[in-house]
């Protein structure tokens, strides 16, 4: 591909045709994860423990047995042992085994001829508890009297002397930050905390899964990734991967929490038991809450020095978060490397603690700790931009990374687009907007890395001349129709003419997940890629039939024509010609690309936000909202605002009233949407954008990823906007009214 | 358990089926009668994405027992296009205003965003933000929800 | 579970008394089908109301005041021009509960029986001195609606005994009623704390005042302290001020996932006041 596409001058590419998958998904005929039956079917429902902490000492399924239409019971010992790792790790959140360590853990499931006889028995299933201390939050988990949730599981990084409930620590930095904070004019240091929320896709976990006594099985699912279900289900189940075909289903909302498995292996194992029926298991809402990917809670010192100018000298950070009762969940990594990354700042100190608690499993969330980092860092750069009385937009631009600069976390920046994003924060007309009494503005920042990931495409010419595209990302925003546009942008034909389809996992090569903002960039440039084989192919074809050198024939326009006066004068042979003779000249053509994708683009956004807060009572209104973040080129742009609108939403929610509460049994007290507070319409301003392209040097048509840099700074955002208001600084999440207003009067 | 039999009118047909009591009118209309474009995203009234019309009322299916469903008149997802296909004005506005990302939410936004017009053919943002306070969508921010609906009431009023 | 879809009050008590297991009587279904679907209440007979005649009807007496049927929606009563003319506080309490899907179904009986102390109906029902007929299997009576909410999830009604209808009186000249609630979003929302305040004036002054608070005590109540701060003023911030001092000092709520003890005293005062001042311009006819 020749750089100078990178500067524009398209087709198709920037245009907003209609989705390929929209007919369906407005006549209500896409099918989501529960909306396919199979003959003989059964369904599924799962027992799950009532405690936070308990050991299993008993499980009767007898009375469950005896009911009628139930053909069976599975529990943990259905499943293999000596599994280790993330494998272990797995099979253990999907039952547990001796002990079962959150409200909601999976204890039993049960299968029957009908959903109604399904729950029936589960109720019957009777299991003995002795109940344990357990412990929720991250920093009593860390106290010393704290129960033990697992002994012996820290890993060597651990420093001695800690709670075992610390199973890693991680330390990385660069310069002197001593000398750093020696030569800043103003030190200030903050503890902040955030609490885990749910990615809250409106979709519940549904599947529908076939396994006979051969071990060879089948599943239909909702998912981000059916190859990541194929994987966890086989370690799990003990079955071969290439035995089992994953289909994924159109999928209602991921955002991360669909990239593994909860529940999936549960139908696989009831169908194994009852002679390989199809099982359908689909979650309630309150099982979606209690037992599926949250994200982690978090609780997190800063410290920052910066000059009277707003000079950033030296910086350091300590996270510590907990990503429920199993090892390696929680994003603290990611949290430490996001931190700071907007930033170019000489001396940096980031440590952090990995802990578990008596919660769910914690899943990915659209940009995995760059919230909770971002709410840190963020709220207190903004407080001592207040101090110094220096612009908080300038401060950033004045201490912003470009390309060059060696990340906080370790490599150098490629071109990116972050300064991009604060000169048009700084030009746009919200930022002139003149605020009421009660009112205030906040601004903040983010980064996310983005992500490749394994990748398989393949592309296929039809004998008529369109494209067929078989990608293994499912469709979750959009990405049909921007893979379809950058396709026949490269190919010269109709956005029409390309069909792209999601496929199951008998038709590809691996693929990682619909994550890391990965979908349009990785399998977009893979399809790209096909796209040149496919048409370096065609263009061979013409060549033999004109009887002159491949390399004489070029592709112009969706047509193979000769590459200047001395290749020949033919006239141009289409797609369309080449496709209808294409088996009598060689066979099918058809291009594939495999690879994990390099040149991925960092995505940086700044948003802005206006707030009134009712001083009598401390509600929050968002009165006005910008988010302006770097595309890279956006292919479609209408899904890309929509993907800076669904973040910036999904942030204020985590801002102002999202949040897991656990009572002192250890219980989830808000499993359901009444008590678990989304943004509603009523919630929200229109969500205003600004997509800056500053195109990535390594993706053919300058893609960045676009989904997940958005939901972090409303979260600092809003804590900044809530501050100027009221004078009241939150250094904790949600900002909800009782926790706002007592701040107000205290401040 | 008894099943009780049940005759009803489902986007203009009769349709027939036997339900135990404890279903749902959205347990019915999806696993009985195959009309699996209302959804279920809670089961308690909180989302929005199982609306359809009852006797031309808004009402949450998942909060309608199936029995109830007897001598009424129900419309779906399935039956807001017309009978040869044409979309209705709301369903072409969600797709050009790429008012949908994931798209589990829109059967319910769309029963319900018709309701809305059919009632008030001129609404304010505020009133169609209230009005769609009960159908959640975690993917779009509500922003291009908003601008669809207020793009088909224009044009379904002549002023498009 | 047994349904029936009775033809009359009478049928319906005769069900109930007959039924060895748990009742469940059907008004809008809004509370009991989540219930159900939770697995809370698994009950044997559920009783459908919706079916008796009369039960959708909204008939103003002859005395100017209201008859309300135990099925009528939310919906119902907020497309009633007349009564929200006449108890526009009674009506938006109700419409507050839940989404328009909702309120589609949901009933002021229902809410009034599901014993919520947060339910955004009662606050209103009881300052507006509301009553309501029940029928059981001891025979009819009429009692107000102050004295049906017993606990969180308990009322008076006695066993088998159910809600025929809800009775308003009439509002009379240069009254004016208003419920405001607090919720952390715009809707969707159980009341964290509710407040009804329904009066009447002569001339400028405040001749009778009730003031309702709910979400603040185990159950809805009336506070007869903070009617009387009201009574003989022209609602001067003197009088706001004893009113809030009297909405608060009535206040024995519980900290929970939706509120604290601090917070819901201090909010009861704030709706208390911005309820009294809403109310007093509907009086004047200066607002609707």
């Amino acid at each position: 591909m020749p750089k100078d596409e990178l500067k524009g001058g398209f087709r198709l590419i920037g245009t907003r045709p209609n989705r390929p998958d929209g007919l369906d998904k407005v006549t209500g005929r896409a099918r989501y994860g529960a909306d396919i039956v199979a003959a003989n079917m059964l369904h599924a429902a799962v027992v799950r423990s009532p405690h936070a902490h308990a050991r299993i000492k008993k499980i009767d399924a007898s009375r469950a047995l005896a009911l009628e239409g139930v053909k069976a019971v599975v529990t943990r010992a259905d499943f293999p042992t000596g599994l280790t790792g993330e494998d272990w790790n797995l099979q253990e959140n999907t039952i547990a085994g001796d002990t079962a360590l959150y409200d909601g853990h999976a204890v039993a499931a049960v299968a029957a001829t009908s959903a109604l006889v399904a729950q029936d028995a589960a109720r019957l299933i009777e299991v003995e508890y002795e109940i344990l201390p357990h412990v929720t939050d991250v920093d009593a988990a860390m106290a010393p009297d704290a129960p033990v949730i697992r002994a012996g599981y820290a890993d060597h990084s651990v420093p001695e002397g800690m709670h075992p409930n610390v199973v890693r620590y991680i330390d990385f930095g660069h310069g002197d930050t001593e000398a750093g904070f020696a030569a800043a004019d103003l030190i200030r240091e903050h503890t902040y905390k955030t609490e885990a929320t749910h990615q809250g896709y409106i979709e519940p976990h549904a599947c529908l899964g076939q396994l006979g006594a051969d071990g060879r099985g089948e599943m239909w699912v909702c998912t981000q990734g059916h190859w990541y279900i194929r994987r966890m289900c086989a370690a799990v189940l003990g079955i071969d991967a290439a035995n089992l075909r994953v289909t994924p289903s159109e999928i209602g909302g991921g955002f991360g929490g669909k990239t593994t498995i909860f529940m999936e292996p549960l139908a696989l194992a009831l169908s194994r038991k009852a002679g390989g029926r199809p099982v359908k298991l689909v979650m309630s809402r309150a099982e979606v809450l209690r037992a599926t990917g949250p994200t982690a809670s978090a609780s997190m010192d800063v410290k920052i020095g910066m000059k009277k100018d707003g000079t950033i000298t030296a910086a350091a950070v300590n996270f510590r978060m907990q990503g429920g009762a199993f090892i390696g969940m929680s994003p603290v990594t990611e949290a430490l490397q996001c931190a700071f990354a907007c930033y170019d700042i000489p001396a940096l100190m980031h440590e952090g603690y990995e802990v578990l608690a008596n919660r769910p499993k914690a899943a990915a969330y659209r940009a995995p700790g760059a919230p909770m980092a971002a709410f840190a860092v963020e709220s207190l750069l903004d407080e001592m931009c207040r101090e110094l009385a220096l612009d908080p937009l300038r401060v950033r631009l004045k201490n912003a990374a470009k390309e060059g600069t060696k990340s906080s976390y370790g490599p150098s920046y490629n071109r990116i687009g972050f300064v991009e994003t604060l000169e048009a924060a700084l030009a746009h007309p919200n930022l002139a907007a003149p605020l009421g009494p009660n009112q205030g503005r906040g601004v903040a920042s983010a980064f996310w890395f983005n992500h490749g990931g394994e990748t398989s495409v393949s592309l296929a010419i039809g004998e008529d001349g369109t494209v067929q595209v078989s990608v293994g990302t499912p469709d979750i925003g959009g990405s049909r129709a921007s893979i379809a546009l950058m396709v026949a942008e490269r190919i010269g034909i109709e956005y029409d003419a390309v069909r792209v389809n999601v496929v199951e996992t008998g038709a590809l090569g691996v693929n990682e997940p619909t994550h890391g903002s990965r979908a349009t960039f990785a399998s977009g440039k893979a399809a790209v890629e096909a796209a040149e084989q496919a048409i370096a192919e065609m263009c061979r074809r013409a060549a033999a039939e004109w009887g002159i050198d491949a390399e004489a024939v070029e592709w112009v326009d969706g047509a193979a024509c000769p590459a200047g006066p001395n290749a020949g004068k033919f006239p141009p042979m289409t797609i369309a010609e080449i496709g209808a003779k294409m088996g009598g000249t060689g066979g099918p053509i058809s291009g594939h690309h495999e690879s994990v994708p390099g040149g991925v683009g960092a995505s940086f956004g700044t948003h802005v936000v206006d707030v009134e807060v009712d001083p009598a009572t401390g509600k929050t209104t968002v009165l006005r909202y910008l988010v302006v973040q770097d595309a890279g080129r956006a292919i479609h742009p209408a899904y890309v605002e929509g993907q800076y609108q669904g973040g910036a939403a999904q942030g204020i929610g985590w801002a102002l009233n999202e949040e897991y509460v656990y009572g002192a049994d250890g219980r989830l007290q808000n499993p359901v949407f009444l008590d678990y507070r989304i943004p509603v319409a009523s919630d929200l301003p229109m969500i205003d954008t600004v997509i800056v392209e500053v195109p990535n040097p390594g993706h053919p048509y300058g893609v960045r990823g676009v989904g997940e840099t958005g939901i972090a700074p409303p979260l600092p955002a809003i804590a900044n906007a809530v501050a100027a208001a009221t004078g009241a600084r939150l250094r904790s999440l949600p900002i909800s009214p009782p926790k706002l207003l007592a701040a107000m009067k205290h401040k | 358990m008894t099943k009780i039999h049940v005759t009803t009118t489902v986007n203009g047909e009769t349709a027939e089926f036997l339900t135990d009591p404890r279903e749902t009118l959205l347990d019915v209309l999806r696993n009985q009668l195959g009309l699996t474009g209302s959804k279920e995203g809670c089961g308690t009234g909180d989302c929005g994405a199982c609306s359809v019309l009852v006797d031309g009322v808004l009402v949450s299916s998942c909060l309608v027992l199936g029995v109830e469903a007897q001598g009424k008149t129900i419309e779906t997802i399935e039956g807001m296009a017309d009978p040869k296909g044409d979309l209705h004005p709301l369903q072409r506005k969600f797709i050009e205003h790429a008012a949908l990302q994931c798209g589990f939410c829109t059967p319910g936004v769309l029963v319900a965003a018709k309701a809305l017009l059919a009632q008030n053919p001129d609404p304010t943002e505020t009133e169609i933000r209230y009005w769609l306070a009960g159908n959640l969508c975690r993917c779009t921010g509500y922003d291009k929800i908003v601008r669809a609906v207020q793009d088909a009431a224009a044009e379904m009023r002549g002023a498009a | 579970m047994r349904y029936h879809a009775v033809e009359s009050f009478e049928d319906a008590v005769r069900i109930a008394a007959s039924s060895r297991g748990t009742t469940r009587f059907l008004a809008g279904g809004t509370d009991v089908l989540v219930q159900l679907r939770a697995g809370l209440v698994q009950p044997d007979d559920l009783i459908d109301l919706k079916k008796i005649n009369g039960v959708k009807d909204i008939t103003r007496r002859a005395d100017g005041g209201w008859d309300i049927g135990a099925a009528v929606s939310g919906a119902e009563l907020g497309a009633h021009a007349a009564l929200c003319r006449d108890w526009p506080g009674v009506v938006e309490g109700m419409r507050l509960v839940g989404s328009t899907q909702v309120q589609g179904r949901a009933t002021l009986t229902g809410n009034l029986c599901n014993g919520s102390p947060a339910a955004d109906s009662v606050p209103g029902l009881v300052a507006a001195g509301a009553t309501a007929t029940l029928i059981g299997p001891e025979g009819t009576r009429t009692i107000p609606v102050a004295e049906i909410p017993k606990g969180p999830g308990r009322t008076n009604l006695k066993p088998g005994e159910v809600i025929k209808a809800i009775h308003l009186p009439p509002c009379g000249a240069n009254a004016g009623d208003a419920y405001l609630r607090f919720i952390p979003r715009t809707e969707m929302d159980i009341a964290v704390v509710g407040c009804a305040v329904s009066l009447r004036l002569d001339g400028d002054r405040v001749s009778e005042a009730r003031v309702a608070l709910g979400a603040v005590a185990p159950t809805v109540m009336l506070v007869p302290e903070a009617g009387a701060a009201l009574v003989g003023s022209t609602l001067d911030d003197a009088a706001l001020d004893a009113l809030v001092t009297a909405a608060r000092a009535a206040c024995r709520p519980i900290s929970d996932k939706r509120g604290t003890v601090e917070f819901r005293i201090e909010v009861a005062g704030v709706l208390a006041r911005r309820a009294a001042l809403i109310a007093y311009a509907r009086a004047k006819g200066e607002t609707a």
